[in-house]
């Protein structure tokens, strides 16, 4: 279980990572919590390794008017400790905290969290709910791509040849933002099997359910948040509808764990 | 008691060694001109080779069977009557029998220059139909893991108890199917290698991780056709073990073959994924079970038909039916009832060999007759733990033959299950649980009650004919010129704490302070033979034979004293640190330089044997001490996702004399850890190609700190009649309860809701499977 031969580099700025990703068979490296095991079984034989982790401009984080920016290397440990101003309500710090364990946290990043597209990951759920936009930048220039068009499968992004994550925005909610994540997890720190989460902000008129740890991409429920924003808790009877026709291949343990989660999360905003 | 001495609390010497990250294990040594060794294993579960090809222009890099000229095969026959052998060659030579077997080894300065090589070998394996579910290779139509017997079975054994009649007349009938997963043991290092000539010497010198260093000198010995007096095997520390280090691995012999060969160190330092896929398989076992009873629950009879997944090669030396047998002769566990059939099956299947672990047979058959216990008191309307309690082996019984003849030797088994229900308060337990939970959690009790034949000696292993049998197990203990105690055994530490509790051995025997004694154990150049570390014999073995070697010592130094004191022998006493008689005392050291340095202070009549002494040991009756415990476990449900979250755990045990209480405590903790992974977590699945879908401890969950409980600990001491000091095993007792304990929690807990689980581990997904397959039956039937 060691890796193949490869090089590494540190890219000291954004161009310089973006030169190396030119070469043939080039991967990127920002934390290695899921790349360094993939290196050691041999899934992944890159030729060489850019490390993103420690690039300057990928560790900015700014608090502007209406979103919070954070730089793709920012760590799942900066988030928990408070070190990220705040978009809506907590939600990111809450779920930091229960990412993997302190040891992943202090090393892993938003940025490679969603660079991996695992969809048993917290940031994809998370960000989607949190509607948040992603700066990508390649050789030809910088584009935005909103979390919802970001992820297209199991380990699949819209991420093309060459590029990377340059910076993560996440609008600030109102004041009365209300959040609910809840996570199924065979235990403490294992990937989930399922995960609920949402974002209610009155205020801003925006609600949006959003069902992860699925085989895909999180799915953003839009006629079930709907419901919710106008219903409350009385739309939770056709939960387990709509989650069945969502996942109609899934097996009843994965539906009854998907709904169980989604419930739970929505029962922490709705009390019922 | 001596201080420092049986029963005291002892720091134990190798923590600090260990705590300061300064232990030395395989891994850490360094030499110069060492390779390292990758193999390439077989990917697929069953085929046949049709060729291997070396990469061009590393052919001197890469060795197969072809080139293990006159290496000889691991053979394990059993000596029970209809045992088929099974070859267990090296290296792969005509076919492949489970993933991960090894096809070639390859060689390089490093392991991943090792890797690369191992990944440019070319095969070509014809792939064949795989034997992975026991019950299916039982078939008459079913593929052949080894072509020449005609059926997959290693060994079938059967107890014929007359159980007909009593199921023509027994008031209660209760039979369910049951099944225990297939684990993987997890010690925290894993297998390791390194061997080199010693020039000086003319041997071939070993460094491996293992619990049994003097039977892998022996093992290495036959299989590398190499003289044992030419073959040094050193353990150094060993991070665990836990069964899977006590048998001759492929790899160790591959590794001293080169070593043999080339004359120049190499070696092999096992990967969490070879270790997952490749080794350390053990548990999978598929119950059948009839209980009979009367309207009180009281059990009559059980008839039984055990199958064993034993994997596709017979172990050395403990051979591919020890499961099986252990099986087959624990079921009736501590229970009173005279009427048993049993047959068992020990099935070849293409995965990897089994490995005794911790426990062996012993969590799988608890599991079983331990949900019987509670399906037959659920059956008749009562209380589960006092079904229980009336059905076990009574204090007044005791020492008691049970139906398969085992010779229970001591102890009180009601009262362990009396405490531990103390421990977890069941009163309180059962009103809480009739109250509800405010989250909305269902609660469950469950108890589990086990014997552990521990140090099971000669006799035992001699029935079943394996190759290695336990004799005398042997120490020597020497004083040195200034009065400090060297201890020498052939058994090896591995996590349990050896060299604490043997000096605590000596310590009371000899006096002496616990600060002057060392332990060298297991290089099988300085310590006498022992077949090892294993079925919980290190203590009263080991221990037994410090003791006796410690007494002898202690009459020879009373002899040298008495002369240099002047006095009679009789008023020669030996303790806190000295040498009395009456108020007169001299020092250990003085007797050592007498005898060593001063040689003229000693009369011409002096005793020659001197001041070192090598004594054998096995207790009165060899067939086991039996330890006893009972656990108890407390559950919360979540129906929604089937999670189980233990509430309180109590484990009260009765292992005779402790030697170290913070030690016993230690194993027992440990190992009932292990037993929760057993329940709850860990499974090694194979598809139905043959393929471990566990390879990664992504894949494979063990238990971690958030999942344990507190422990709640109680001891009850009763002294084995057969055992220096009263001693009895307590290695692997931990492990074996766990699973039926809480598993009846969990049935406890989900018994309005129609729900019996019967397959472990009882991972929320089965749970929530159950759960909705009562709903769903119970929604049929309010429509119908």
């Amino acid at each position: 279980m060691k890796p193949v031969d490869f090089d590494y580099s540190a890219a000291e700025t954004v161009d310089e990572a973006l030169t190396q990703l030119s070469g043939a068979d080039v991967k990127v490296m920002s934390g290695g919590q899921s790349l360094g095991p993939m290196l050691n079984l041999r899934l992944v034989r890159p030729s060489a390794l850019v490390g993103l982790a420690a690039t300057a401009a990928l560790r900015r984080i700014e608090d502007a008017s209406g979103a919070v920016t954070v730089g793709a290397a920012v760590r799942h440990a900066e988030f928990e400790d408070g070190k990220v101003p705040d978009p809506a309500g907590g939600m990111m710090q809450y779920v930091a905290r229960g990412i993997a364990h302190r040891a992943v946290r202090t090393r892993g990043t938003i940025g490679g969290s969603l660079a991996h597209a695992d969809p048993a990951a917290d940031w994809v759920t998370t960000l989607t709910t949190l509607d948040a936009v992603l700066t990508l930048r390649g050789a030809a220039g910088s584009r935005d791509v909103p979390m919802t068009g970001f992820m297209q499968g199991a380990f699949t992004t819209a991420l093309r040849d060459g590029e990377i994550i340059e910076s993560i925005r996440i609008p600030k909610r109102s004041e009365s933002v209300r959040w609910g994540y809840y996570k199924i997890c065979r235990k403490v720190g294992e990937f989930a099997e399922a995960i609920g989460a949402l974002v209610v902000d009155p205020g801003q008129r925006y609600c949006r359910v959003v069902m992860g740890a699925t085989d895909g991409a999180p799915v953003v429920l839009d006629d079930f948040s709907r419901r919710l924003a106008a219903e409350g808790a009385a739309a939770l009877s056709g939960l387990a509808d709509t989650v069945r026709a969502t996942l109609p291949d899934a097996n009843p343990v994965s539906l009854r764990q998907h709904e169980v989660a989604l419930r739970r999360a929505i029962q922490q905003v709705y009390p019922s | 008691m001596a201080k420092d001495g049986i029963g005291a609390r002892v720091i134990r010497k190798e923590d600090e060694r260990h705590l300061h990250g300064r232990g030395r294990f395989v891994s850490d040594i360094a030499m110069p001109g060492l390779s390292d060794v990758a193999f390439r294993r077989s990917a697929v579960a069953h085929g046949r080779i049709r060729g291997i090809t070396k990469p061009a222009g590393l052919e001197d890099r890469v060795f197969t069977a072809a080139d293990l000229t006159g290496v000889n095969p691991i053979l394990a026959n059993s000596g029970i009557p209809g045992f088929k052998t099974s070859n267990y060659p090296a290296l792969a030579t005509d076919k492949v029998r489970f993933v991960g077997e090894c096809i070639a080894m390859c060689i390089a300065p490093t392991r991943a220059e090792a890797e690369d090589v191992a990944e440019a070998v070319g095969l070509d394996i014809e792939e064949l139909p795989a034997v992975v579910d026991s019950l299916d290779a039982r078939r008459p139509d079913s593929p052949l893991v080894h072509d020449e017997w005609g059926d997959n079975l290693f060994l079938t054994t059967a107890v014929n108890g007359d159980i007909d009649d009593l199921a023509k007349t027994a008031p209660v009938k209760v039979s369910r199917e049951l099944n225990t997963g297939r684990q993987c043991m997890h010690p925290m290092e894993g297998k390791g290698v390194l061997a080199y000539w010693d020039f000086q010497a003319g041997q071939l010198v070993v460094y491996t991780s293992t619990q049994v260093p003097h039977m892998i000198r022996t093992g290495l010995s036959e299989t590398l056709g190499l003289d044992q007096a030419k073959i040094r095997v050193i353990p150094p520390d060993v991070g665990g073990g836990f069964g899977y280090k006590c048998v001759l691995q492929p790899e160790e012999i591959c590794v001293a073959w080169l070593a043999m060969t080339r004359r120049r160190p190499f070696r092999w330092i096992e990967d969490r994924r070879e270790h997952l896929t490749a080794g350390a398989n053990s548990r999978e076992h598929h119950y059948k079970l009839t209980a009979y009873a009367d309207e009180r629950g009281r059990l009559l009879g059980l008839d039984a038909e055990v199958t064993v997944s034993v994997g596709a090669y017979s172990v050395w030396p403990f051979t591919a039916c020890l499961e099986a047998a252990q099986a087959g002769g624990n079921l009736p566990g501590p229970y009173d009832f005279r009427v048993y059939r049993c047959k068992t099956f020990s099935v070849a299947t293409n995965k990897p060999p089994f490995t005794p672990y911790r426990g062996v047979a012993r969590p799988g058959v608890c599991f079983a007759i331990e949900l019987m216990i509670d399906a037959i008191a659920r059956e008749v309307g009562r209380d589960p733990m006092d079904v229980r309690a009336e059905n076990l082996v009574q204090a007044a019984q005791m020492p008691y033959t049970n139906v398969t003849g085992k010779h229970y030797d001591s102890g009180d088994y009601p009262e362990s299950l009396r405490m531990a229900a103390g421990l977890i308060d069941v009163a309180g337990v059962r009103k809480r649980q009739a109250s509800g939970e405010p989250d909305g959690r269902r609660i469950g009790v469950g108890f589990s009650t086990f014997t552990e034949q521990s140090a099971h000696g000669t006799k035992v292993f001699a029935s079943w004919g394996i190759p290695l049998v336990p004799g005398y197990e042997q120490a020597t203990v020497r004083l040195t010129p200034d009065g400090s105690l060297e201890i020498r055994a052939g058994i090896h530490t591995i996590g349990q704490g050896l060299e604490t509790t043997l000096s605590q051995v000596a310590v009371e025997e000899l006096g002496i302070a616990f600060d002057a004694v060392r332990v060298t154990l297991g290089d099988t150049a300085s310590t006498p033979y022992s077949t090892g570390a294993y079925a919980s014999r290190g203590m009263v073995m080991a221990g037994g034979a410090v003791s006796r070697a410690s007494i002898e010592l202690a009459r020879r130094i009373r002899r040298i004293a008495a002369h240099l004191m002047q006095c009679s022998e009789d008023s020669v006493e030996l303790k806190d640190g000295a040498i009395y008689s009456g108020k007169a005392s001299i020092s250990f050291a003085d007797v050592g330089k007498a005898w060593y340095l001063r040689p003229e202070q000693l009369p011409d009549n002096v005793d020659t044997m001197g001041l070192e002494v090598t004594e054998g040991y096995k207790p009165k009756v060899d067939s086991g001490v039996f330890t006893y415990s009972t656990h108890a476990a407390v559950v919360a449900v979540d129906e929604d996702t089937g999670q189980v979250e233990l509430l309180d755990y109590a484990v009260v045990d009765d292992c005779g004399r402790m030697v170290n209480p913070m030690i016993v405590d230690g194993q027992l903790i440990g190992g009932a850890v292990q037993g929760i992974g057993t329940a709850l977590f860990e499974e090694s699945p194979y598809d139905v190609h043959g393929q471990p879908l566990a390879s990664t401890l992504q894949d494979y969950t063990l238990p971690g700190a958030f999942e344990v409980p507190r422990m709640k600990m109680g001891h009850i001491e009763s002294p084995s009649p057969y055992s220096a000091h009263g001693m009895k095993g307590v290695g692997e007792g931990g492990a074996i309860a766990p699973p039926g304990a809480i598993v009846n929690a969990i049935n406890d807990a989900l018994k309005d809701r129609g729900v019996e689980l019967t397959r472990i581990p009882a991972t929320p997904e089965r749970i929530l499977e159950a759960l909705i397959r009562a709903e769903e039956k119970t929604a049929s039937e309010a429509v119908a």
